[in-house]
């Protein structure tokens, strides 16, 4: 199918694809907040995704197809320790691929929720800055830019707080949840910047890769050290790594329904990107300081999301916070994963990467068809649904089988290279706890399914009521993806041990 | 007998308001080549507005400059900005390219100071747009809940 596209691509597609993937969203959400109506908005923002969407499979071919497996362009035809270079390899390519996927299926899905979450007037602004945060993720990752990675970074976050703000016209906690973020999000960007402040005095420049190339003659030196940890820490909040994640559960219960979705299941992989990108690309893994991070830092701190995050999850009430809670979680895998510091390490922790947007994705996209049918997301609420809307629950069961890790479904094939890549490093004992943290993914999913498929309806007299057809498409894409991914996992694999290859800089192509 | 007590400040304003928004073309325009721009020249354009904004209240402001405008300005701005580098993508050039513009060989520099011109007359409606847009937010916002009813 990617080749299909590229020989249909014209060239000036090919040549610029870097820039247009962020720009067109970027030009047309300025746009909607001048579009009088929110469906217009809608539609626009359908087109503005689906030609990212498109350029991001453009991208992955010409990466897939260089010989060297990278796409750079100079913005301005700067020349590159200059100028802003967007750089592609496959690490982000696979990024930018989740990111559009997940944007086009969610901006497909959105306009049922938003006419019942968003005030009329409101609609098409709301669009606007969802298509501005959609940009900003984009520009995150693609751009081969220290700074500009963070002026990306502000763009989707100051977006991102609005977004979860306008969730106050269903329930007003969303404002000190928006606030709480905004103070977490903005302490992130901070101590990100004054990282990047302490690189670029020791190296003088700001490409990521002209970086890359001066720190090694720079071994030892104090603020190439002090930077690392402040990016360290930076990016970490932004990625919800425990126990930074303080900002995540409350966003996510209480934004509208669509915002939920898509930030689930875009806006902490793309923070976790950055963080990798600067481990593995721009600082080496190998380096002394780093390796006592990854055994120190990384791995306890993901062990400790994934054990004490699903134990919280286990005494939620509402669906949503379950669900937040277990995104914490599903984090602290993927940072076990990039923690041991081997590429089949850090290809687990990506592919978990990739399956969790599916599944999370699917599973919030189910809870926006209950919040718009039914008006509740405690587990009281979710009572006999499965009778009533069972199309939308048969794909909420499905997606939440693959998050706890079952066997013919896409969670169970990255735990399982997750879990190759411990034993080979001789961490067995880490590969208990990934089981242990499993089965309280089966204890805190598990009541919510009881609830769902064998406890009677709260209120007998409800109807069979399913979500709207707009809603069950994309929900239904993502749930067979991840039964297709589960059976047949070679696509995402296949991605996920390109980007960790080319992460580490091996050229390691299928 | 005239009660009001801030005719100096009416008329001193008055005065000022031009002075200021003729002070913001200056910034402007000498952006390109030497200190200024469209950051500088938007902010002192909404301080024309704010200032008149404080002196005549904030309802003679809006009727001056409406909201909706502010808020159009700003996008307008964005738009602009982006625009200019889809025009030198369209010119066969890289995005942002100046240089493509007028399809130049090197040395003439026609295309560059055209380039910087386009984007900062996108900066200055931007910030402009979005620092009035800020002020009416927070100056012409009225309270949601009184306080008794929390």
């Amino acid at each position: 199918m990617i080749d299909a596209i590229l020989n249909a691509a014209p060239a000036w597609a090919l040549s610029h694809a870097a820039p247009l993937l962020i720009m067109v969203p970027l030009f047309l959400a300025p746009l909607l907040a001048l579009v009088p109506t929110g469906r217009i908005a809608w539609i626009i923002s359908i087109a503005a995704t689906g030609i990212s969407f498109l350029f991001a499979l453009i991208l992955l071919g010409l990466v897939q197809t260089s010989p060297i497996g990278v796409v750079s362009y100079e913005v301005g035809r700067w020349p590159v320790p200059l100028g802003i270079e967007l750089r592609v390899d496959a690490l982000n390519a696979m990024i930018l691929l989740i990111v559009t996927t997940i944007g086009l299926l969610s901006s497909i899905f959105s306009w049922p929720t938003v006419v019942a979450e968003i005030p009329k007037q409101k609609r098409a602004l709301f669009y606007s800055a969802f298509l501005v945060c959609f940009a900003g993720l984009n520009g995150v990752a693609i751009t081969g830019d220290a700074f500009n990675l963070f002026v990306f970074l502000e763009i989707s976050s100051i977006s991102t707080y609005v977004l979860v703000a306008l969730g106050s016209g269903r329930d007003r906690r969303a404002l000190p949840a928006a606030f709480n973020y905004l103070i977490m999000g903005t302490i992130g960007a901070s101590f990100y910047i004054i990282g990047i402040g302490f690189l670029y005095a020791a190296t003088g420049t700001l490409n990521m890769h002209d970086i890359s190339t001066h720190l090694p003659e720079l071994a030892g030196h104090r603020s190439v050290q002090a930077g690392f940890a402040f990016i360290l820490v930076g990016l970490g909040l932004k990625a919800a790594m425990w126990p930074l994640h303080q900002w995540l559960p409350n966003a996510y219960s209480y934004s509208p329904s669509f915002v939920t979705m898509f930030l689930s299941a875009t806006a902490t992989k793309v923070a976790l990107y950055a963080l990798i990108r600067f481990l593995f690309t721009v600082f080496r893994p190998d380096y002394g300081f780093e390796i006592s991070a990854f055994s120190a830092i990384l791995m306890p701190l993901g062990i400790a999301a994934m054990v004490v995050c699903s134990f919280q999850a286990v005494f939620q009430t509402d669906v949503r916070r379950i669900l937040a809670y277990s995104s914490v979680a599903q984090v602290g895998y993927m940072i076990l994963g990039v923690s041991i510091g081997t590429t089949a390490g850090l290809s687990a922790g990506l592919f978990h990467l990739v399956n969790h947007a599916m599944m999370k994705g699917a599973l919030f996209m189910a809870v926006a068809g209950v919040v718009l049918t039914y008006q509740g997301t405690t587990i009281r609420d979710f009572a006999g649904l499965g009778r009533s809307a069972p199309w939308t629950m048969t794909a909420f069961a499905i997606a939440a089988l693959s998050l706890i890790g079952v066997p013919l479904t896409a969670g169970f094939q990255s735990k399982l290279q997750l879990g190759f890549a411990l034993f080979d490093q001789g961490l067995w004992w880490a590969v208990g706890l990934v089981v242990f943290s499993s089965f309280l993914a089966v204890i805190y999913m598990g009541r919510v399914l009881e609830a769902v498929f064998f406890q009677p309806p709260v209120n007998p007299r409800k109807a069979r009521k399913e979500a709207p057809i707009l809603l069950l498409i994309p929900l239904w894409v993502l749930a067979l993806a991840n039964l297709y991914f589960g059976i047949a996992a070679d696509f995402p694999l296949g991605l996920a041990r390109d980007a960790a290859a080319a992460a580490f800089g091996v050229e390691a192509f299928r | 007998m005239n009660t009001d007590h801030h005719v100096i400040l009416r008329v001193i304003a008055k005065m000022l308001i031009p002075v200021i928004t003729m002070f913001a073309f200056y910034v402007q325009f000498h952006g390109d080549f030497g200190p200024g721009g469209g950051f500088q020249a938007g902010v002192i354009i909404a301080v024309a507005v704010i200032l008149y904004a404080l002196v005549f209240g904030v309802p003679a402001a809006m009727r001056a400059v409406p909201p909706v405008f502010t808020r159009s300005l700003a996008a307008v701005g964005v738009m602009i900005y982006a625009g200019v580098g889809f025009w030198a993508m369209l010119q066969g050039g890289h995005y942002l390219e100046y240089q493509a513009l007028f399809h130049e060989p090197p040395g003439e520099h026609h295309g560059q100071h055209i380039g910087i011109l386009g984007i900062e007359l996108g900066v200055l409606c931007g910030v402009s747009g979005a620092m009035l847009t800020i002020f009416y937010a927070f100056a012409g916002r009225v309270a949601e809940i009184r306080d008794e009813d929390w």
